[in-house]
């Protein structure tokens, strides 16, 4: 048994040179497969790409060869469109052949258009319409902590997701279960489907709502490797609530013409711009 | 007149038991504990019991991560609640990865009573029938209800089992006898309680008793009518039907629920492609239903053994 089991190491300049790598790598596959594919949400992919680097390459514990392993850490993408950049990292983990990539949300593909847990190995849950990630998680947790399980269980949901009453009833229910082997992380992009979050339903203040239901906050720049890492790593050391991370992110982050475009949201990038965009990204 | 008994107290009595041999059951409620009856299963296993407070969607969400890191949740609250505010939850979240989660309803049908139409859902079998993966069971009586929900417990899959809240008849005999027969409940079977020649009465849910009492009555104009208990809607016993439409022509289908997409729409769909057989559906005729006594809605709406009976005689009238 091979346990990626990393979170212990210290987060020298080589270590986020290397989260860095990864991430570009995300970005890379993210937009290559939805170009390929013809379809998929390219930008909230880029915006979640350092934050999977840091989970997936340095946070999280778990066995490639043995998805099932009963002591991994759980992750759950609950805003499931962004799982061009969930596959990238999980290939990248050694949970499946980099070749797959390619067959994204082909006919016969393991690779869904949206994860599901019973198609592709490493998949936690089955994700696609929002707001359901945050109450599987609880239910991780549970069990966590009913088996006496060392494992943490992690949640990256969207900010337009925050919309979602269930969200809420999860949250409400973590806190009074006091659930701090929970960790949920918001993609706070400010930009939902149809346009920018404050404009459609306002989410502000944010932080305080999640205070309010409990949850110890975290308020970090998503995009800088090492404050995700040590707001990952305090998040451990809270006790009897759980933690939520609001990462300050950029939709399309990475690629000028991409960023802040609420157009990149569900629209893969055209040939042309995709080699522009790699271009970009570089690597 | 035959002895009643309530099929959620004999869901709550049989999770106790259950839950003494098998530590990987844990039960989850949404602030209805006291009237599904899971309240027992609490008071013996606080530890392992969750009440998520009125919120169905966080309710099914919970319990799909439970299943998934290798527990055994039981779920319950109303079916009206269940299906229609935990829907996407139990597709999505349990069903689409075929999590092993049960979800228990309390509730079914126009059995609500005086709650009236806010309260009744008369369309959860067809809804969740539709899902595939899904296993659909509605028990017939307290005696069967709890082989059932043994039976759950070494079935593997999402399924979804409703029991009404009323006080129902008995149909079967302590430790699951039929006259005397000892039963074996089957996930996917269904029993044949009395032979027809004449007509066969297809019912599921305390409508096995209304047809029970219905063949009784017609023996007196003497028609021999069959009457099959419809256990497992899904995976349907097809060729029990088929083996009745065959033998007696003519077949009653007979719920507390819409005649639409339930055992009424699975039976008319399994006839009409494999083979076509006069049928007539007793249940709810498109309608949202009132309140009042269980009792008197059953007579309002037309789920009496009268009915039934009126039935036969209609389908008998209809061409072979
Ligand atoms: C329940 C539900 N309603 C609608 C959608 C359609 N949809 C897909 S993505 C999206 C916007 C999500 O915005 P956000 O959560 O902020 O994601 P991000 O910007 O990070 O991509 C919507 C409305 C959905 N997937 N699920």
């Amino acid at each position: 048994m091979v346990v990626f089991d990393r979170k212990s190491e210290p987060h020298t300049p080589s270590l986020l040179r290397e989260l860095e790598e990864k991430a570009r790598t995300i970005r890379r596959d993210s937009l290559i497969m939805t170009t390929e594919a013809g379809s998929g949400h390219p930008g909230g992919s880029l915006s979640c790409a350092d934050l999977l680097s840091v989970l997936y390459f340095h946070h999280l514990r778990y066995d490639p060869a043995n998805p099932a392993w009963e002591g991994r850490d759980r992750f759950i993408l609950s805003k499931g469109h962004a799982c061009p950049a969930l596959y990238s990292a999980l290939s990248l983990a050694g949970f499946f052949p980099r070749e797959w990539l390619r067959t994204l949300r082909r006919l016969g593909s393991p690779l869904q258009g949206h994860p599901d847990s019973s198609s592709t190995p490493g998949v936690e849950a089955s994700t696609g319409s929002l707001g359901q990630g945050l109450s599987i998680g609880c239910g991780m947790a549970l069990a966590g902590r009913l088996d006496r399980r060392e494992y943490r269980v992690y949640v990256l949901m969207g900010d337009g997701e925050m919309d979602e009453g269930q969200v809420w009833e999860a949250a409400m229910f973590a806190s009074h279960q006091r659930l701090d082997n929970l960790v949920g992380i918001v993609d706070r992009n400010r930009i939902q489907l149809d346009g920018f979050t404050e404009e459609i339903v306002g989410l502000e203040p944010l932080a305080e709502k999640w205070r309010a239901f409990g949850w110890n906050v975290v308020e970090v720049d998503g995009h800088d490797l090492r404050q995700v890492a040590e707001a990952l790593d305090g998040a451990e050391g809270v006790k009897g609530k759980p933690t939520v991370l609001l990462a300050r992110t950029v939709k399309g982050k990475g690629v000028s013409f991409m960023e802040n475009q609420v157009k990149y949201h569900g629209t893969p990038l055209t040939r042309e711009e995709l080699e522009r965009a790699l271009g970009e990204l570089g690597g | 007149m035959r002895p009643s008994a309530s099929m959620r107290e004999a869901y709550g009595r049989t999770l106790v038991e259950l839950g003494e041999r098998h530590p990987e059951i844990v039960v989850l409620d949404a602030d209805l504990s006291t009237s599904t009856q899971t309240f027992l299963f609490a008071k013996r296993f606080p530890e392992r019991f969750f009440n998520v407070g009125v919120a169905e969607a966080n309710l099914m969400g919970v319990a799909a991560g439970l299943a998934s890191c290798g527990k055994l949740p039981f779920v319950s609250t109303f079916s009206v609640f269940a299906t229609e505010k935990g829907l996407s939850q139990f597709k999505q979240s349990i069903a689409y990865p075929n999590l092993n989660v049960k979800v228990v309803v309390t509730h079914g049908g126009l059995s609500v009573g005086e709650d009236g139409a806010s309260h009744f859902c008369l369309w959860d079998l067809a809804v969740m029938r539709s899902l595939p993966r899904t296993t659909v069971i509605v028990p017939a009586d307290a005696v069967e209800t709890e082989q059932a929900v043994r039976s759950l417990v070494r079935h593997r899959g999402p399924a979804f089992l409703r029991l009404p809240r009323a006080k129902t008849g008995l149909v079967y005999g302590e430790g699951y006898t039929y006259r005397g027969e000892r039963l074996e409940f089957r996930i996917g079977g269904s029993v044949v309680l009395e032979e027809g020649e004449d007509a066969t009465v297809l019912a599921t849910g305390p409508m096995v008793v209304e047809a029970l009492e219905a063949s009784e009555a017609l023996r007196k104009e003497g028609l021999r009518v069959g009457v099959v208990d419809v256990h497992t809607l899904k995976p349907l016993d097809e060729r029990t039907v088929l083996e009745a439409a065959s033998r007696t022509g003519f077949l009653v289908t007979a719920e507390d629920h819409s005649i639409f997409g339930g055992l009424g729409g699975a039976v008319a769909e399994l006839l009409a492609e494999r083979r076509p057989t006069p049928l007539k559906r007793v249940g709810v005729k498109d309608e949202f239903g009132k309140s009042g006594s269980w009792r008197e809605l059953y007579e309002a709406y037309g789920l009496t053994s009268r009915h039934i009976q009126q039935a036969v005689r209609e389908v008998r009238g209809m061409a072979r």
